[in-house]
């Protein structure tokens, strides 16, 4: 306890050490939030749920930040529901089986830019005749102009944008654009105000009911942006730093320790023990582990704890086996190792308490810095496309905006988010590794 | 400076003992044979694994069974002779049967895998990969071989080139850092040594954004321009160009650590006694550089190299995919997408050659700058 009470007083006064173990307690911060606040089962339905989990969130909407940074504020998504009790509904009888229903949608449109699409959802009850619905909207200036009139079956979408028959009334414009501007004025320009959607529904049944939600998409969405698939993409960047952190940090341990035990075997026993341990490292040293990994993703499975296990197995003879055998070397022939066996410790006993932590101030530096490689493995395999088919990786993240085109088409949030997260997740455990080097490591002290 | 530093070889030797340079040939022949002879080995050990991982559990025995399957069953359905159109469906399956067979049998799929798999080592070793299922080499060819040796030349002149600079500028860097040790420069590259905690192709991407999204002054990718040029003067300019952001990503992704590694060498060998002793004398700064610190590191420099290059190829494979880059690992890529099997395995032994020839390429280095090797007896101590 002691000892590790120094250790932190030692790390304080490298500036790097605080910094690395700041942002691993902020990372581990997030990984706990993350689990706690968006369980499993939710993130894998909010990041693979499909259309109806996503159908209200425009695609690939900037992150709201980056408002703060343009004078042209970019829209944000405005979404009302006729089921809310503010919005009243006025329900006529007109003849012994037609009933009017009709309400409207009030938002206030402050915007510099126009919205992405507009898209009302419809959520109807009847037995057998549709209701039928027209549509009107009402500018700021005080034009109204005729959407749309349609028969609405039970869940109805009516995208305004796909809408051709709308474009040619609004001289040809996108319905966004035709919509939002001042189709009179010699360059239709954005006008900003109340807008209202009127929505009239003719029933024939006693009990039928029209519900909508119209959802106006802006361009930008939440503190990280949404994909192609008009995901958020927080999930992802969430779920991705447990991933990654416990991903890094398993297969460090797995694989440095035992590559210490094996190699501590080694040492101990000599002959030919020793020899076939270095001949499989040098084997291991020219097996080509990405193609390995690649070859058992397209073969057999991508999922991410099999390569993790993988991973560990073929670092287990590693290069560091032979490191640790240098160092094993000199400490077999102290004199704590000749008293040890001079008492009968048994081999097992001499390698695992009187060899073995004597290496482990060299092996925790290197198990620090050795972190991060694996955390960018797991990202190299899903930006080779063999990530994990369930759970949301930064490396999966990266691959879709790579896949997609989000370079060439400027979405660059898409991209930075992700790769600065891996970056810094890197950076964090190798500043951290690199003081730990220079406390364990006197020589290189003021180095 | 840093050229100084190999050339001072060929200086040195005649000048020790002329006679003796036929016995520093022999020994550094012998050396080299034996590691050539173990590196051997350990490829058909390393490549036999790899056709164990490959057909695990029969899978990719499996996946040939139902081709042939296919083929044969399409093949007999399709013929529409008149002999064929008298035959009974029995019949017909019964010829499928017997034609699966002999396919089989042709293709020794009928013997037990461990007999077969010494047959795919040996057809391995001697590059004889078979034929890819579905893609193609540019020539039209669909051996595999000729798949893979086709992207060999961009892959090597990407590697080569990149690998060439990154050796020379750390230890340039290197060596000025340990002469300014202290400095401000010094503290900075210290400070950014951790930056190399992140692969190549990572910096890629970064790159990529900056260079060719942002302020487009440089390609996203690939060799050559499209089409490309005409004279091999504008070739080769074309193809300089697309190299400076793969080649920027490598040498970034590494150089800040070689440097403050190697100056870490540097520093612990200028204090020891004998370069005091050189200084003492009046020894010029360069010549006690050369002589008496440069030298005595030059091996363990070169084992470090050994390993950071061992690593690069490793992520070889997804810069060249991020950089559409034509070489071995985008045509792996591609065999991914594709669920082309031979291709895969076939690079997969390719990859394995090329770790073992730079293994073996530093491996000679090593035993012409390591006196142990080059004068001394003993040869190399692992």
């Amino acid at each position: 306890m002691n000892r590790l009470k120094n250790l932190f007083k030692e790390l304080s006064s490298y500036p790097s050490a605080v910094i690395g173990l700041i942002i691993i307690s902020i990372l581990v911060g997030i990984s706990v939030y993350t689990i706690i606040s968006i369980p499993y089962s939710e993130a894998i339905r909010l990041w693979r749920g499909g259309e109806e989990v996503w159908f209200d969130t425009p695609k690939n909407a900037l992150p709201i930040w980056t408002n703060w940074f343009r004078s042209a504020k970019l829209p944000d998504t405005i979404k009302m529901n006729s089921e809310d009790a503010s919005i009243e509904k006025s329900i006529e009888v007109v003849s012994d089986d037609t009933t009017t229903i009709s309400f409207s949608f009030t938002f206030d449109y402050n915007f510099d830019d126009f919205p992405q699409e507009i898209s009302l959802f419809f959520e109807n009850k009847y037995d057998v005749k549709a209701p039928y619905i027209s549509l009107r909207w009402l500018t700021p200036d005080g034009r109204e102009i005729q959407v749309a009139e349609f028969k609405a079956e039970h869940s109805k979408d009516y995208r305004f944008t796909q809408d051709s028959k709308l474009e040619r009334r609004l001289d040809g414009l996108p319905a966004v654009h035709g919509l939002f501007a001042d189709l009179t004025a010699e360059r239709p320009f954005l006008v900003r105000g109340t807008y209202q959607l009127f929505v009239d529904a003719m029933m024939f049944e006693d009990d039928a009911d029209v519900d909508a939600e119209l959802v106006v998409y802006g361009q930008v969405h939440g503190l990280a942006g949404t994909d192609h698939r008009r995901r958020d993409l927080m999930v992802a960047l969430l779920w991705g730093t447990p991933i990654a952190l416990s991903f890094g940090l398993l297969a460090a341990l797995g694989s440095t320790l035992t590559t210490m035990t094996i190699s501590g075997i080694g040492t101990w026993f000599g002959g030919w023990v020793d020899e076939i341990i270095q001949r499989i490292t040098e084997v291991n040293m020219i097996l080509p582990l990405l193609p390995i990994l690649i070859m058992i993703g397209t073969f057999y499975s991508k999922s991410i704890w099999l390569m993790l296990g993988v991973l560990i197995l073929l670092n287990i003879f590693g290069s560091s086996i032979k490191t640790y055998r240098a160092v094993f070397i000199q400490v077999k022939e102290s004199p704590y190792i000749e008293a040890a066996r001079a008492y009968g410790a048994s081999n097992i006993r001499i390698i695992f308490s009187y060899l073995i932590p004597r290496i482990i101030p060299m092996l925790i530096p290197q198990l620090v810095t050795l972190i991060p490689t694996f955390v960018f493995i797991e990202a190299a395999l899903a930006v080779l496309g063999l990530g994990d088919p369930i759970l949301p990786t930064w490396g999966k993240v990266i691959n879709d905006a790579r896949v997609n085109g989000a370079l060439y088409e400027g979405q660059y949030y898409w991209m930075l988010e992700p790769s600065i997260l891996l970056m810094v997740t890197g950076l964090a455990f190798s500043l951290l590794g690199f003081s730990l080097d220079r406390i364990f490591n006197p020589r290189l002290r003021g180095m | 400076m840093s050229n100084a530093a190999l050339n001072m070889e060929m200086d040195d030797t005649p000048q020790e003992e002329t006679k003796t340079g036929f016995e520093v040939f022999s020994r550094v022949a012998k050396y080299s044979i034996v590691r050539l002879v173990m590196l051997f080995l350990m490829v058909l050990i390393g490549v036999y694994l790899t056709i164990l991982v490959a057909n695990m559990g029969g899978y990719v025995d499996e996946m040939r069974r139902g081709f042939i399957q296919e083929m044969v069953s399409v093949a007999i359905f399709a013929d529409e002779s008149a002999e064929m159109k008298r035959m009974t469906p029995e019949e017909k399956n019964r010829l499928i049967e017997q034609q699966v067979a002999l396919a089989e049998k042709r293709l020794g799929l009928d013997k037990p895998f461990v007999i077969r798999s010494f047959g795919f080592l040996q057809n391995a070793i001697t590059l004889n990969l078979g034929r890819a299922d579905l893609m193609i080499s540019d020539s039209g060819s669909k051996t595999v071989r000729l798949i893979l040796l086709e992207r060999l030349p961009p892959t090597l002149v990407l590697w080569g080139l990149a690998n060439i600079m990154l050796f020379f500028m750390s230890l340039f860097f290197a060596l000025f850092l340990s002469r300014r040790y202290g400095s401000l420069i010094d503290k900075l590259i210290i400070a950014l040594a951790p930056t190399s905690s992140a692969p190549a192709w990572f910096y890629g991407l970064f790159l990529i954004l900056i260079f060719a999204a942002i302020f487009q002054i440089l390609p996203f990718g690939s060799m050559v321009d499209a089409p490309p040029p005409e004279s091999p003067v504008m070739y080769a300019l074309s193809v300089g160009k697309h190299l400076i952001l793969p080649v920027s990503a490598i040498i970034f992704s590494a150089v800040f650590l070689n440097a403050y590694n190697w100056r870490t060498f540097f520093l612990i060998y200028s204090s020891e006694d004998y370069v005091e002793m050189a200084k003492a004398k009046g020894l010029s700064d360069r010549e006690i550089e050369r002589r008496y610190v440069l030298r005595p590191t030059l091996p363990t420099i070169i084992t470090s190299f050994a390993l950071i290059l061992i690593s690069l190829w490793t992520g070889a494979i997804i810069l060249e995919t991020v950089f559409n880059w034509p070489g071995l690992g985008r045509a792996l890529y591609r065999a991914i997408g594709l669920y082309d099997t031979p291709v895969i395995v076939g690079s997969t032994v390719i990859y394995a050659y090329l770790l073992a020839i730079t293994v073996f390429l530093l491996d000679f280095v090593y035993a012409l700058v390591d006196p142990r090797v080059r004068i001394g007896g003993k040869g190399r101590s692992t």
